[in-house]
């Protein structure tokens, strides 16, 4: 990561967002390059998600800015891809996997144009990256919760962003389903993708992402997984409750009662 | 469309089976229930089938959203507008509609802010709403009733409804206003199914939520005054949620949902209409929301998939047929381990292993000739012998799946176990398997 000349793809500035008067993210400054795969760490209540849905303009600021490629999101919609959290959402909803997943492409069909056949094919194309191509008629209510986060992921591939955004994409699913996620995630790295996952596991940090940033209301510490990831800045993002190993793959963090 | 599903086909054969039998309901009212149709009954009725598509169709949103009871607040807030509309601009049907969306339509505004602006919670915001404004419609329908102005007669029927009142303009406005209605729906759609399903991910791919969310409760608006005439404010929610609650449990599509509670929504509307015209004394609105609730018993209890008989009725298929399968596994283990599979059982072990369910699945397996039974022992017979032995195979195979199926690059299925993993699986698939198998496993 020596080269300095790479392209900032998000750039945050400035960032707090409260909830009454209480701030939820103080004062983010976060540059992401180009092409990595970042895992926002923190402990609950630390403003993850909030940070990623202020800048998306989900929910509104304080202060402060995100600029996309320089833009801002307005005019970087195209650029953008989310995975929302899986829970978000009503799994009773009468409708199919290849129909979620083409909601993908509802921004950039714009007003009143309908989906169909080219954007048909590309969710079901999608679908085929997940693994999930035999489900594509499946009704969304006889999914396993592995299956409800492939169909997202798919959801977002149709999207086919520069960065993405996922909100805890591993929460609560199984060991072949995170491989799989996992999988996904370093193919979008390398047709040049930047990645940015709420990620809970402290385990997981080091084998699945090369970037990281620790936030806890304001931003710990930012940078190169290897440089970042230390016993040191885990203490600083939670608190001495928290007790850390050293061991051959970098730190490991059990959490203290 | 390309080829229809067997469920897709059952859905539209539905929506035909439906509108079928509201036709055919004409002369069996004529001959059975000796109903004339008069301009009166044929007016009333028209209307009340009209309504029920209309509130069928805009209603069905409400229920995927949630808001059934939104309908009922909203309803129950267009009261003091009719009142406000009357005294401002006289009796005029349409005016007076006008005054019950514009008072209905502050109504949700009021409650989207409350929500999202204090700490209070929808429901409790919607109970403050209902009360409010129609308590204010009450009292201004009081004030309006002591004045000494003919007029006004009449105008308290906007509680409960008083179909009898129905002309052919009326039914002529809400045929007009809600075909407005659907254009906008169509025009929508993708947008409306985006939002009710996934808002944080319409929201953040650049659609404008809250208008959308404003529209579409404005649709349901519109689809509540055009019935306030007919069902009243306090009834009109039936009306509103009951089709598309109906028509939830038979398909699993939004499309097909729509359509068939508007389907069932005319059928409740007509034949709730022209059943009371059997008798003066019933009154039309509470007789249309009867019927119509009629229709969602008959949903819950019988329909595949979601109703309740159907779901009784598998799980008691569940039980027999994982019963058969315990108990087999059963005694097959017990007979090889002790010289053979045509080595009797004795009942007590299986009972004492399985209790009842190894009750059940004896008489099950007699009834297809896999056991025998000789002098309180069971024997299974080649054929259950052989069943046995397919179904231990099947197991193996489904282990070896989830041990190897990665590594043999087979695709990702899910692991129904109780069936034949051939059924699922390719050939050239099951054959990898049997070869991983033969080499034995990890």
């Amino acid at each position: 990561m020596a080269d300095k000349k790479k392209s900032i793809a998000l750039s945050i500035n400035d960032l707090t967002v409260a909830y009454s008067s209480r701030p939820a993210i103080w004062d983010i400054d976060l540059d992401v390059p180009e092409g990595v795969l970042m895992a926002v760490v923190g402990p609950n209540g630390a403003g993850k998600s909030t940070l990623i849905k202020s800048v998306l303009n989900l929910v509104p600021r304080a202060a402060g800015t995100a600029l996309f490629y320089g833009k801002p999101y307005e005019k970087a919609r195209s650029l953008v891809g989310y995975v929302p959290q899986r829970g978000s959402v009503d799994w009773d909803f009468p409708t199919s996997v290849v129909d979620v997943v083409t909601m993908g492409l509802y921004g950039k069909l714009g007003w009143f144009r309908r989906p169909g056949r080219k954007e048909r094919e590309l969710a079901l194309h999608a679908l085929d990256q997940v693994g999930m191509a035999d489900f594509a008629q499946r009704q969304i209510s006889q999914l396993s919760g592995g299956q409800q986060q492939r169909t997202f992921l798919a959801r977002a591939l149709v999207q086919d962003a520069q960065i993405y955004f996922m909100d805890e994409p591993f929460a609560a699913v199984d060991a072949v389903t995170e491989r799989a996620i996992v999988a996904i995630l370093r193919e979008l790295r390398e047709r040049g993708k930047t990645v940015i996952v709420v990620h809970h596991d402290l385990q997981t940090v080091v084998d699945y992402f090369d970037w990281v940033t620790l936030m806890n209301v304001e931003v710990i510490a930012a940078g190169p997984t290897n440089d970042i990831y230390t016993p040191d800045n885990l203490r600083r993002t939670y608190g001495g409750r928290v007790a850390y190993l050293d061991n051959d793959h970098g730190v490991t963090a059990l959490a203290g009662d | 469309m390309g080829h229809l599903s067997a469920e897709d086909r059952r859905v539209w054969l539905l929506i035909g089976a439906v509108m079928l039998m509201s036709v055919l309901f004409i002369p069996f009212s004529q001959a059975v229930l000796a109903i004339k149709y008069t301009y009166t009954v044929r007016i009333v009725a028209l209307g009340g089938s009209i309504l029920g598509i209309v509130s069928g169709v805009l209603g069905s949103f409400a229920v995927l959203r949630r808001e059934s009871l939104m309908g009922d607040a909203l309803s129950h807030a267009a009261l003091p507008g009719v009142a406000i509309a009357f005294l401002l601009a006289g009796r005029e049907l349409s005016v007076l509609l006008i005054g019950a969306g514009i008072a209905s339509w502050i109504g949700v505004q009021f409650i989207r802010s409350v929500v999202s602006t204090t700490r209070i919670k929808q429901d409790t915001a919607m109970g403050i709403v209902l009360a409010t404004w129609f308590a204010a419609g009450i009292a201004l329908l009081a004030y309006i009733q002591a004045r000494p102005d003919a007029s006004q007669a009449g105008l308290d029927s906007f509680i409960f409804g008083q179909a009898a009142a129905i002309v052919e303009r009326d039914v002529q406005l809400i045929s007009g206003v809600g075909m407005l209605a659907f254009i906008v729906l169509g025009l929508f759609w993708k947008e409306f199914k985006l939002v009710t399903f996934d808002p944080e991910f319409a929201g953040a791919n650049g659609f404008r939520v809250r208008f959308i969310n404003t529209l579409l409760s404005t649709l349901i608006v519109v689809a509540i005054v055009l019935g306030l005439q007919l069902a009243g404010v306090i009834l009109m929610v039936g009306m509103l949620i009951a089709p598309g609650i109906a028509a939830r449990q038979w398909t699993q599509k939004l499309n097909q949902m729509v359509i068939l509670s508007a389907v069932f929504g005319a059928f409740a509307g007509g034949v709730g209409a022209v059943l009371s015209a059997v008798d003066t004394d019933v009154p039309t609105g509470p007789m249309i929301i009867v019927v119509a609730f009629v229709i969602v018993m008959i949903s819950l209890a019988f329909a595949p998939g979601r109703g309740l008989i159907w779901t009784w009725l598998q799980q008691r298929g569940d039980q027999r047929r994982f019963a058969a399968q315990i108990t087999l596994r059963d005694l097959y283990r017990y007979a090889q381990a002790h010289g053979g599979t045509s080595h009797p059982v004795p009942e007590d072990i299986l009972i004492g292993v399985g209790g009842s369910s190894a009750q059940l699945g004896l008489k099950q397996l007699e009834r297809r000739g896999y056991v025998n039974a000789q002098a309180g022992k069971w024997v299974l017979t080649a054929q259950g012998a052989e069943a046995a032995a397919n179904d231990a195979h099947n197991q193996q195979l489904w282990d070896a799946y989830r041990v190897y199926g990665d590594e043999l690059d087979l695709p990702l299925i899910n692991e129904d176990r109780q069936r034949s993993i051939d059924e699922v699986l390719s050939d050239e698939a099951v054959v990898r398997l049997e070869h991983q198998l033969e080499r034995g496993m990890r």
